[in-house]
C-alpha cells in the first residue's frame, strides 16, 4: 500500500523511516553540494579563469535562409587585438546529437538557416574587441526563400532547408498503427474529435551557456562546458575535430539550469576546442542571453488532432492522434521528439487501439529539441483537455472517469512500453482529498474554478543516442584507507540533485555519513560513462550503478570483517560509520578499520556498478522512443480566477501528487515538484518562443521576436501560486531503494489543468498554450454571440501520411514487431555500419 | 562604430570597501561593477545572466542596498561599501540564511542563489520579521527557474527566527 | 557576455559643471544617472554617447523641499526614496504608487525620478541588440528608415513607458530644465511630446533638475499600472488619475492621463471634464472612462495584442476612478500587482 508523504511536514532533524531502517534514504538532508552554492564558490563554466585566456565571439546570421558566397575575414583578423578568425572550413565536418540527423556544422559552411546561426568566430584578447571585430567580416549572403511555420513548410518543398529528410521540408513521418483503430471507434458510444496547438517555448535557464577549452599541459584537450551531456559531447569532439576521444577530455562544470537546452553538442563548443587547439592558450566563450534563445532546442511548437472513442461509462475504445511538429532549422533531437509526442498517451489510461501519425518540418527558425518533459507535455495537454470535455459530455466527474480508466502497474501498453508501478489512482484520490475537489468542482461562484489532469513520464529513455550493447551508467568506487569513499561517475549535477542521489545511495549502503564521501562527476576522463541529465535517468540509472558498486564493496569488507570477527557476513550491518555484528553490535570495527582489514586482506579496494535497461517488448522500428524502466505519474488540481470582463487569469493555488516510488531526500524531491510546477506554469500563462515575420514585400526578415529575458516572461516570485505538494510513495523495486523520477513528471498535468479550471470558471475552452487574457477575452466573446465559447486552432492541414507501421497490440497476439516492415535484421546492420563511424 | 586602439585606453582605479576590506583595483574603464569583481578581483560569487538588468542574478549590495553590479559603473564604487555573497559570513561561519538555504533546499542549480541571498541579507537588516508577503516582494527582481520559489521564501523566514532567536540569547 | 562600448567619464560635483560640460559636447555627450535605462541601451548599442556625465555626485539633485505650498523634487532622487517615504500619500499617492511599480527592487534602488521621467520610449523593434536590428535593417528610431510597427507611418510609433510621467502629469507637475545659458519652468505636460524619436522637449544641452508640484491638500491622486508580470515588465497600459472632491463626493477638479498607449503620456481632458460638477457616480466612471479609453492607442509595440489592450483600458480606468471615490479596490489592484502596497 503506497504511503502518503507531505514532505512540507517533514523536519529538518527527522528520525530515521522506522520499518525501513534507513539513516540516509528518506531524510529530509542539506545536499551535498549546497554549500559550495550558498558560498558563491561552485564553479560555473564561466567562473573559470586561465592565465592567457582568449575570448571568443561568434558573427550569426542576420538572414533566416542564405547561401554564403563568400566571406572576408582579412579585416577582422587585422584588427589590433585579434588572434584568430575561424570559419565554416575550419570546422567542415558535420555533426549532431542524433546519428540519423548529423546536419550540423560548428560555423555555416555553405548555408545559414536561421537568424543567429553561427557563420564566423573571432578570438581576441578582449571580449568586447572579439565583439567589434565581428562587425569587420564580410560576409556576402545569396538570399533564399523563408520558411516560417510547418504549413508553409508542407507546400514549399523547394527550396529545401536541408537535403535530408522525408521528402521536400518535411524532416520526418511517423505512422504507427496498433489494432485497427476504425474498429475502436465503430465500437464507441461517443467519438471526440479535437484540435489543439501548443505554442513553443524555450528552457531560459538562468546561466548563459558558457564553455573554457584548453590545450592542457600534456597537450590533450579539455573542455569545461555547461553541458548535461559530457559523454555525447565527447563524441561530437572526437568526430568533428578528427581526434582520438582518449585525447579529449570533457568537463561538464555544474549547470546554472539545463533543462534539456544545454543536452546537445553546440557550435561554440567545438569552436572553442578548435581555437584552443590552435592557439595553445585558453579561450572561452559566453553566450549572451540573446544567443541562447537562437541555441534554443527547445519545446516544439505543435498542432495536435484527437480522435477518440469512448463508451457510456468512460472506457477508451480507440484513440487516433496526428501531430504537425514544427522543427526548426535543424534535427537536433528533433526525430525522437516525433516519436515521444505519440508515445505516452497509452501509459497514463488503458488504451486498447492506438493510431499516431506525426510530422515534423524543418523551418528557418532556430532548432527545436527537448525541453523538460520532452515532446509529451504538448500531446499531455490535448489529451486532457479532451478528457475533460468527455467527462462533461459523458456526465462523468472528471477524477472519476480517470479513476475507472487509469492504467495498471505492469502492465504492457498497446505499442508495447512495459510500465512499472502505476500509482496514479492514489494520486488522484489524494488530490481530491486535499483540494477539495468535490465541494469546489461546478460549484464556485462564476469567475473562479477548479481544473484537474494527470501524466505519466519516463524515468530514463530506455534507449541510448547511439546504437550500442554498452550500460547507459556506470560507477567507480574507491575505498580509502581514511574511511572515505570516492564515486566516480559522469552524471552531470545540473541543478536536479544527482551528486546528492549518488552520494546518498552510496552512504546508505555503506552506513557512512554523505560528508565521507567525495565526488567525481561529469568528467569523461575521470569517471564511467553516464549518457547524460536527460529523459529523467539520473536517479535511476546511476543510481542503480551506484548501488551495484556500493553492494560490491560492501560485500568485500564483509567478507574481510566476517573472518576477523568471526561472524557470518549476513548478520553483519554497515551503520553510523561502523560494521558490526546485528546479534551483538557493540562487536565490530569502525567503517575506516574495515576498510583497512580489507585492504591488508585483499588488496586494493575498488568496485564499478552499471546499468543497463531492461529489454524493450517494443520491437517496431520507432520502438526505441518511449520504452523506459519504470513511468512516473502525477496529477494536479489548478484553481484559478478570471475576470470575466477583461480575461485577465491568476492562479491562487495548486495541488500536485506526483507517484515518485520513493522520495530519495524529501527536501530536494519536493523541491524539484515545486520546480517543474513553476515551470508547468509559466509554460502555461506565459511563456511563448514566437517568431515575427517582417511584411513580405519590404523584407525577408524572420527574427525571433524578444529574445531577452525580459520579454520572454518566465514567473516571478509574486506570480507563484501557493503549491500544495503530496508526495506518493509506493516502491517501485526497479529504482533504487524504490525511486522513480521526480524532475519532469510534475510540470507536465500543470498546462491543461489551468486550461480545464478556465472553462470550470467562465465556460470558455482555450485549445490552447499559453493560456492568455488576450484569448479568454476573444472566447468569451464567442460565448456572449452565441458561438462555440472557444478558442483554438480549427483546422488541421492535409497531410499525405505515409502507409502505417502495423504493430498487433499485445492482445492481439503482437509480439512487439510490425507486420508489415522490413526485415529488421536487415536494417538494424545497415544502422550498425552508420553509427560505429567516429 | 568609433574604437580606440587597446594602447590608447587609459585604467581606472578605485579604493572601496569590498566584503569589510578596504580594496584597491585597477580596470578598463568601460567595466561593469560586476566585471571589475568577477575578472579584476576574482569574486566570481556574482553571477550574471542577461547583464541587462532584466534577470537579477547580478545583485550586490552596494552601500547596504540590493542594485544590479551589471548596471552599475565600477568607475562609481569609488568609496563605496559592496558586499557580495563571498562576505556574507562571519568569524569563519555561514550566515544565518546561508544555512537556511542550504538546509531548505532554497538553492537547487544554485545560479541566481548569490543574488537572492544578498538581497535577502538587505531585507533582514532593514527589517527583522517581513512577512511572507515583504519577502516575496524583495525578491520579486530575482528570477529563478529552478525552485518555484517555495523553499527560498521558507528558508528567508527560518533565517529570520534564527537571527531573532541568536539576538535574544546574547542581550 | 554583453560589454559596455568605450566611453570618456566626467563626474561633476555641481549643476553648473554638468551642464558646462555637456554644452561643449551636446550630442556626443549624455548625462548619466542610475543608468538601469541608458547602461543597457549602450551594452545593445541603441545609443553611444561618447561621454558619460555621472549626475549622483551634485547634492542638489538629491533634495527634496517640503514646503505648505507644494514640494520640489531632486531629479536624482531614488525611485525606492520616493515609494518608501511617508509624506508620498493623499494628494500624491499616484507618485509613490507609479514609482514603486517600476521594475524590480533592485532597480528602484539604482534608477531616479528624473531619469523616469526621460525615459526613453521603448518598441518591440528598437529595444534588440545591435545583431537583431541589423537583421531587420535597424528601424526608423534608430539607423533605419521604415517604422516596422506602422510600416506606412512618416513618424516612429515607439511607445512611452514612463510611470512615474503619467503620474506626475496627473498631479500637474512642472519640471525645470537647466542648460548652461539658461533654466526654464515647464509643465511636464507641456514637454511630452506624441514622437517616438522626439518625444521629450528636453534640448540636447539641458539637465532635468527638479520636479516641482503644488500642493495638492484636498485631493486624492492614484496609479495603476498594466503589465503580464508582478516585477520587472514596463507598462502595456497605465492609468494615473487625481480628483478633488467635495463631501458629497462631487468632482470640483480632475485629472486622468492614460499611460503607454502612444509616444507620450495622454491627458484625458474631455474625460476629466466630463466629471467636473458630478457627484463620482457608476455613471459618471462608466462615460469618463469611455472617454478617456477613446484617446488610448495601443499600437503592436510592446506586450500584449493591441486589440485586447484597448479593450480593457475602459475598464482598467474604472478601477482608478472607484478608488479616487473611496471604493475599496484592493483585490483588483492585487490581481495585477500581485501584492498589496501600504
Amino acid at each position: 500500500m503506497p504511503v502518503e508523504k507531505d514532505s512540507r511536514k517533514a523536519p529538518i532533524d527527522a528520525p530515521k523511516n522506522i520499518g525501513d531502517d534507513l539513516r540516509v534514504i528518506g531524510v529530509p538532508r542539506r545536499r551535498v553540494d549546497a554549500r559550495a552554492k550558498v558560498t558563491g564558490q561552485t564553479r560555473f563554466a564561466d567562473d573559470i579563469f586561465l592565465p592567457r585566456m582568449a575570448y571568443c565571439k561568434l558573427l550569426r546570421s542576420p538572414h533566416p535562409h542564405a547561401r554564403i558566397k563568400a566571406i572576408d575575414t582579412s579585416r577582422a583578423a587585422a584588427h589590433p587585438g585579434v588572434y584568430l578568425v575561424l570559419t565554416g572550413k575550419d570546422v567542415p565536418i558535420q555533426y549532431g546529437i542524433l546519428p540519423v540527423s548529423q546536419d550540423e556544422q560548428a560555423l555555416c559552411f555553405d548555408r545559414v538557416r536561421h537568424v543567429g546561426d553561427p557563420v564566423a568566430a573571432v578570438i581576441a584578447r578582449e571580449e568586447l574587441t572579439a565583439f567589434e571585430a565581428l562587425d569587420l567580416i564580410g560576409v556576402d549572403y545569396e538570399i533564399l526563400a523563408t520558411i516560417s511555420d510547418p504549413e508553409e513548410a508542407l507546400a514549399t518543398p523547394e527550396p529545401r532547408i536541408h537535403e535530408y529528410g522525408e521528402e521536400g521540408n518535411i524532416h520526418k513521418f511517423v505512422a504507427l498503427e496498433f489494432g485497427n483503430v476504425e474498429d475502436g471507434f465503430a465500437q464507441a458510444d461517443e467519438i471526440f474529435e479535437d484540435t489543439f496547438f501548443f505554442q513553443g517555448n524555450t528552457h531560459l535557464p538562468i546561466e548563459q551557456h558558457a564553455s573554457v577549452a584548453i590545450k592542457d599541459p600534456d597537450g590533450k584537450l579539455t573542455i569545461w562546458s555547461s553541458t548535461q551531456t559530457p559523454h555525447y559531447l565527447h563524441r561530437a569532439l572526437a568526430k568533428v575535430l578528427e581526434m582520438p576521444a582518449a585525447h579529449i577530455r570533457v568537463i561538464a562544470t555544474p549547470n546554472g539550469g539545463g533543462f534539456g537546452g544545454k543536452s546537445d553538442p553546440f557550435h561554440h563548443e567545438i569552436v572553442v576546442a578548435k581555437a584552443a587547439l590552435m592557439l595553445d592558450r585558453p579561450i572561452k566563450i559566453c553566450l549572451t542571453r540573446e544567443e541562447v534563445f537562437y541555441c534554443h532546442r527547445g519545446r516544439h511548437p505543435v498542432l495536435m488532432k484527437f480522435k477518440t472513442g469512448v463508451k457510456k461509462d468512460g472506457a477508451i475504445t480507440g484513440m487516433h492522434l496526428q501531430t504537425l511538429i514544427d522543427g526548426g532549422a535543424y534535427g537536433s533531437y528533433g526525430v525522437a521528439s516525433t516519436f515521444y509526442a505519440g508515445a505516452l498517451q497509452t501509459t497514463t489510461y488503458h488504451i486498447p487501439r492506438y493510431r499516431y501519425q506525426g510530422c515534423r518540418t524543418f523551418t528557418n527558425k532556430p532548432p527545436c529539441g527537448p525541453k523538460r518533459g520532452h515532446g509529451t507535455p504538448q500531446p499531455r495537454f490535448g489529451q486532457e483537455v479532451q478528457l475533460d470535455k468527455i467527462a462533461e459530455k459523458l456526465k462523468i466527474d472528471p477524477a472519476e472517469l480517470r479513476l475507472r480508466i487509469v492504467e495498471s502497474s505492469n502492465a504492457v501498453t498497446a505499442n508495447f512500453f512495459r510500465l512499472g508501478t502505476v500509482n496514479l489512482s492514489e494520486c488522484i484520490r489524494r488530490l481530491v482529498k486535499v483540494s477539495g475537489w468535490n465541494e469546489k468542482f461546478r460549484k464556485l461562484p462564476q469567475g473562479r474554478g477548479v481544473g484537474l489532469a494527470c501524466s505519466a513520464y519516463l524515468t530514463g529513455a530506455g534507449l541510448p543516442i547511439y546504437w550500442n550493447k554498452m550500460p547507459h551508467s556506470g560507477v567507480q568506487l574507491k575505498f580509502d584507507r581514511s574511511g572515505g569513499v570516492s564515486v566516480f561517475c559522469g552524471a552531470t549535477e545540473i541543478g536536479q540533485g544527482s551528486d546528492d542521489v549518488l552520494a546518498a545511495i552510496v552512504a546508505e549502503v555503506l552506513g557512512i555519513d554523505p560528508f565521507d564521501i567525495r565526488l567525481f562527476t561529469g568528467d569523461t576522463d575521470l569517471g564511467p560513462v553516464d549518457l547524460g541529465s536527460y529523459s529523467s535517468r539520473v536517479t535511476l540509472m546511476a543510481g542503480n550503478a551506484a548501488l551495484q558498486a556500493a553492494e560490491r564493496g560492501k560485500s568485500i569488507i564483509a567478507d574481510a570483517v566476517a573472518e576477523k570477527l568471526e561472524v557470518p557476513k549476513e548478520r553483519l550491518r554497515f551503520a553510523d560509520r561502523r560494521v558490526f555484528d546485528s546479534a551483538a553490535p557493540e562487536k565490530g570495527l569502525t567503517f575506516q578499520e574495515a576498510v583497512c582489514l580489507a585492504e591488508a586482506r585483499f588488496g586494493t579496494i575498488g568496485t564499478v556498478g552499471s546499468y543497463t535497461p531492461p529489454k524493450s517488448p517494443a520491437l517496431y522500428k520507432g520502438g526505441g522512443v518511449g520504452p523506459s524502466p519504470t513511468y512516473s505519474y502525477s496529477a494536479a488540481v489548478v484553481e484559478v480566477e478570471v475576470n470575466p470582463v477583461t480575461g485577465w487569469v491568476i492562479v491562487p493555488r495548486i495541488w500536485i501528487a506526483h507517484d515518485i516510488g520513493r522520495a530519495l531526500n524529501p527536501t530536494l524531491a519536493r523541491g524539484q515538484v515545486e520546480g517543474s510546477v513553476y515551470m508547468g506554469l509559466g509554460e502555461a500563462l506565459m511563456e511563448e518562443q514566437e517568431f515575427r515575420r517582417l511584411p513580405k514585400k519590404l523584407s525577408h526578415a524572420l527574427v525571433h521576436k524578444f529574445p531577452s529575458i525580459l520579454e520572454y516572461k518566465s514567473p516571478t516570485s509574486l506570480d507563484m501560486p501557493e503549491i500544495i505538494t503530496e508526495l506518493i510513495e509506493g516502491p517501485d523495486p526497479r529504482g533504487p531503494f524504490g525511486a522513480k523520477e521526480v524532475g519532469q513528471g510534475p510540470l507536465l498535468p500543470i498546462m491543461p489543468a489551468v486550461a480545464n479550471a478556465v472553462y470550470d470558471a467562465v465556460g470558455v475552452r482555450i485549445d490552447e498554450i499559453p493560456v492568455t487574457a488576450e484569448k479568454i477575452m476573444k472566447a468569451l466573446a464567442e460565448k456572449k454571440a452565441g458561438r462555440d465559447p472557444r478558442y483554438g486552432p480549427t483546422h488541421f492541414p492535409e497531410v499525405h501520411w505515409p502507409e502505417a507501421l502495423r504493430i498487433p497490440p499485445p492482445w492481439e497476439g503482437g509480439d512487439g514487431n510490425a507486420v508489415n516492415d522490413v526485415p529488421r535484421r536487415e536494417k538494424r546492420h545497415r544502422e550498425k555500419e552508420k553509427v560505429l563511424a567516429p | 562604430m568609433t574604437t580606440l586602439p587597446i594602447e590608447c585606453q587609459k585604467t581606472a582605479k578605485i579604493r572601496f570597501t569590498l566584503n569589510g576590506e578596504e580594496t584597491d583595483v585597477s580596470f578598463v574603464p568601460y567595466k561593469t561593477l560586476l566585471e571589475v569583481l568577477r575578472e579584476d578581483l576574482g569574486h566570481t560569487g556574482t553571477k550574471h545572466g542577461c547583464e541587462l538588468g532584466e534577470c537579477g542574478a547580478c545583485a550586490v549590495l552596494l552601500d547596504g542596498k540590493p542594485v544590479l553590479s551589471c548596471l552599475v559603473l565600477g568607475l562609481e564604487c569609488g568609496g563605496k561599501q559592496v558586499l557580495t555573497v563571498e562576505g556574507m559570513g562571519e568569524d569563519g561561519k555561514l550566515h544565518p540564511l546561508q544555512d537556511a538555504f542550504a538546509d531548505l533546499g532554497a538553492a537547487q542549480c544554485g545560479y541566481c542563489t548569490p543574488a537572492i541571498l544578498v538581497t535577502a541579507k538587505a531585507l533582514l537588516d532593514q527589517n527583522p520579521h517581513p512577512t511572507r508577503d515583504q519577502i516575496r516582494e524583495s525578491i520579486s527582481g530575482n528570477l529563478c527557474r529552478c525552485t518555484g520559489y517555495l523553499q527560498i521564501f521558507e528558508a528567508v523566514e527560518a533565517a529570520m527566527l534564527k537571527i531573532a532567536d541568536q539576538k535574544s540569547s546574547t542581550t | 557576455m554583453m560589454r559596455l562600448p568605450l566611453f570618456e567619464f566626467r563626474a561633476p560635483r555641481t549643476l553648473e559643471e554638468a551642464a558646462h560640460i555637456l554644452d561643449g559636447e551636446r550630442a556626443n555627450a549624455m548625462p548619466l544617472a542610475g543608468g538601469t535605462d541608458l547602461l543597457p541601451n549602450m551594452k545593445r548599442r541603441q545609443q553611444v554617447p561618447r561621454t558619460l556625465i555621472s549626475l549622483r555626485h551634485i547634492e542638489s539633485l538629491n533634495r527634496v523641499v517640503w514646503r505648505p505650498s507644494g514640494s520640489q523634487l531632486g531629479a536624482c532622487l531614488t525611485l525606492s526614496d520616493i515609494a518608501v517615504d511617508p509624506r508620498f500619500r493623499n494628494g500624491l499617492t499616484a507618485l509613490a504608487q507609479a514609482a514603486s511599480l517600476v521594475a524590480t527592487p533592485q532597480i528602484r534602488n539604482m534608477a531616479t525620478l528624473g531619469g523616469n521621467i526621460c525615459l526613453d520610449t521603448r518598441c518591440n523593434y528598437y529595444d534588440q541588440s545591435y545583431e537583431w536590428r541589423k537583421s531587420i535593417n535597424f528601424c526608423l528610431k534608430k539607423d533605419g528608415t521604415t517604422c516596422w510597427v506602422a510600416p506606412g507611418s512618416a513618424k516612429c510609433m515607439a511607445v512611452s513607458s514612463t510611470d512615474t510621467g503619467p503620474a506626475l502629469m496627473a498631479l500637474g507637475a512642472r519640471v525645470r530644465l537647466v542648460s548652461r545659458t539658461d533654466e526654464r519652468e515647464v509643465l511636464l505636460s507641456d514637454l511630452y511630446n506624441n514622437d517616438g524619436i522626439d518625444y521629450i522637449k528636453r534640448r540636447p544641452d539641458e539637465i532635468l533638475s527638479e520636479v516641482l508640484l503644488d500642493s495638492l491638500h484636498g485631493w486624492k491622486s492614484t496609479y495603476w499600472k498594466l503589465r503580464r508580470r508582478g516585477s520587472f515588465d514596463f507598462p502595456v497600459l497605465s492609468v494615473a488619475a487625481a480628483a478633488r472632491l467635495s463631501k458629497e463626493n462631487v468632482v470640483e477638479d480632475a485629472r486622468i492621463v492614460i499611460g503607454s498607449a502612444a509616444c507620450r503620456p495622454l491627458a484625458a481632458i474631455e474625460a476629466a471634464k466630463s466629471m467636473l460638477g458630478r457627484p463620482l457616480n457608476q455613471q459618471a466612471i462608466k462615460e469618463a472612462a469611455a472617454l478617456a479609453a477613446r484617446i488610448a492607442k495601443p499600437l503592436d509595440n510592446t506586450d500584449f495584442d493591441m486589440t485586447w489592450r484597448k479593450r480593457v483600458t475602459a475598464e482598467f480606468v474604472t478601477y482608478a476612478l472607484r478608488e479616487l471615490r473611496g471604493d475599496d479596490v484592493r483585490a483588483e489592484r492585487e490581481s495585477f500587482t500581485r501584492y498589496s502596497f501600504e
